[in-house]
């Protein structure tokens, strides 16, 4: 099995394994962000560049480093290749100038647009993003259309990830949308306006990393951080039917699939699951879904905590403290082995 | 002793001045009689108005833009900033032939400040990306009704032609920022 090491964590992956997948086994901050990749679609990445990274080291028996940048998520890890991502100036330089790339036809309509506060490329564009832009010429504009009965496509926030394609020929039988044109007039339609009614179609709108797919039944509700993400499920028979619950008081706003922190949908759910069913007693109701303390929609947000979970997580923490100069960081692992006690006192206390 | 001017009662017989009473009786007078032409410290409230300071945070407004369409997109960011959860709005999407109405896109149908659990610290001020809405210089009417005091888009909102002077509120900052070239893509066409 090949070893690899990205920003001085070393890590042993089968082969055949791509640099991105490999980071994300070691996970934190040290995994590229991803635009465009998706984990469920065959073939998605490659297009939109934020993931690249620099290999300062190709393999153990070549190890000339490769002269540019490369995409993480397509070039798979060589035995002893040494991989920077964080830890190099350079490449974070160039990932600001992906982003800038990114956001020239991007319109600023953040208050407006609904993935506002969920948004792959608004997370992107704060941490490596400026806060202005040097693009002075027009922008590119589209109408809004409807692709289908229940999808709105706001064009002019595409950034042409391609998942929603992958979406439509991989989970759904026909495809009848796709990008037309190229270069700078892409665009993601359909020949005949109002077609998409596939059942499946609606797991669209949560693979687009932006604002552009978005769900007629939601649009404009509601904030995203205004609502209360709740884990349910129901029997289904066309898919899984678990999915989160985005729901107001006693109302149910919005149905999605539920993602990882990656943003990546856990299983794909049904139209009916997510357009139709938006009365409370159609679900059962799991518990709240947790959110990540960075995320806006964590304020007011309230969960259990699970103890052996937090366990897990503390012991790990004393485990990577491990290695550092344990004099400075002494009190913090007495700190550490205190709430441990504490920890294991309660779970004593609770059996 | 808790003051230095506490004076020592002692028995001691008055004098004739003092037993007549006249002298102080025409000093108690001189004194009320000096007060009606001094300045008077009260105001003929509301026929008029003391002048607030340029920083008072009072009632707020929701601002028109220079045609007289609502600045306000409902983006929630006001909300989310209150400390005091008084703000609440829902959101509607701009029908065609509205564009005169709503600046943008999308607009608050219901925008509604519970003015009593508001507690006029501006943060809403300062968070809104649309320059929307701010606090005045205006007193908020009072009520003996608890459901009056939730200020809905008609309270709020200023009437065109009839627009809530803010310029004190604009700060030099704003105005530099409002300036800077870089913004321009957030105009509209």
């Amino acid at each position: 099995m090949p070893k690899v090491t990205i920003d001085n964590h070393e890590i042993e992956v089968p082969e055949g394994t791509t640099i991105l997948q490999a980071a994300r086994m070691i996970g934190g901050d040290i995994v590229p962000p991803a635009m465009c990749y998706y984990t469920k679609l065959e073939g998605s990445g490659g297009y939109c560049r934020t993931c690249i990274v620099k290999v300062t080291k190709g393999s153990e028996k070549d190890p000339r480093p490769i002269p540019k940048p490369v995409v993480s998520c397509r070039t798979t890890v060589m035995d002893g290749m040494v991989v920077e991502n964080t830890t190099s100036e350079e490449l974070l330089k160039a990932r600001r100038g992906v982003v800038e790339f990114l956001l020239i036809n991007h319109p600023l309509d953040c208050p407006i647009c609904d993935q506002a506060g969920e948004c792959d490329l608004q997370d992107l564009s704060y941490a490596h993003g400026l806060a202005s832009t040097r693009y002075k010429f027009r922008r590119r504009t589209f109408e809004k259309i409807d692709i289908g009965k229940l999808i709105k496509l706001h064009m002019t926030r595409c950034i042409l990830c391609y998942r929603c394609v992958k979406v439509a020929d991989q989970i759904t039988n026909n495809r009848v949308h796709g990008v037309l044109n190229r270069g700078d007039v892409a665009e993601i339609s359909t020949y005949i306006s109002n077609v998409i009614e596939n059942d499946f179609s609606g797991n669209m709108i949560d693979v687009c990393p932006v604002g552009a797919l978005t769900d007629r039944t939601f649009r404009f509700k509601s904030r995203v951080w205004f609502t209360k993400p709740i884990d349910a499920h129901r029997e289904c028979s066309k898919c899984c039917g678990r999915v989160a619950l985005w729901m107001k008081g006693d109302e149910i706003l919005r149905v999605t699939a539920r993602k990882n922190e990656y943003h990546e949908v856990e299983e794909w759910i049904c139209n009916e699951c997510r357009f139709e069913s938006k009365d409370k007693n159609k679900w059962i109701i799991e518990g709240p879904r947790h959110i990540t303390r960075k995320s806006v929609i964590s304020q007011n947000h309230y969960e259990n905590i699970d103890l052996s979970k937090l366990q897990i997580e503390v012991t790990r923490q004393i485990k990577a403290q491990g290695g550092k100069d344990i004099k400075e960081h002494s009190s913090r692992v007495q700190f550490e082995e205190k709430s441990m006690k504490a920890l294991e006192m309660a779970q004593n206390s609770k059996r | 002793m808790l003051t230095n001017r506490s004076k020592v009662v002692v028995d001691k017989k008055m004098t004739f001045s003092e037993r007549i009473y006249l002298p102080a009786i025409i000093g108690g007078l001189f004194i009320t009689i000096k007060h009606f032409f001094k300045k008077k410290a009260t105001i003929d409230y509301p026929k008029v108005t003391r002048e607030m300071s340029g920083v008072y945070r009072g009632q707020h407004v929701l601002k028109v833009d220079e045609n007289g369409a609502e600045r306000c997109v409902a983006c929630g960011l006001c909300a989310v900033a209150c400390p005091a959860e008084a703000i609440t709005m829902t959101g509607a999407e701009r029908k065609p032939g509205e564009e005169k109405l709503y600046r943008e896109e999308k607009y608050a149908a219901v925008y509604e400040i519970n003015m009593l659990r508001c507690i006029y610290c501006g943060l809403c001020e300062d968070a809104c990306p649309k320059e929307a809405i701010f606090l005045t210089d205006r007193l908020v009417e009072v009520s003996s009704n608890r459901d009056d005091m939730i200020f809905g888009k008609d309270k709020l909102k200023e009437k065109y032609f009839n627009e809530v002077d803010i310029t004190k509120r604009l700060t030099k900052e704003v105005i530099e920022f409002k300036k800077d070239k870089f913004h321009l893509h957030n105009q509209m066409d």
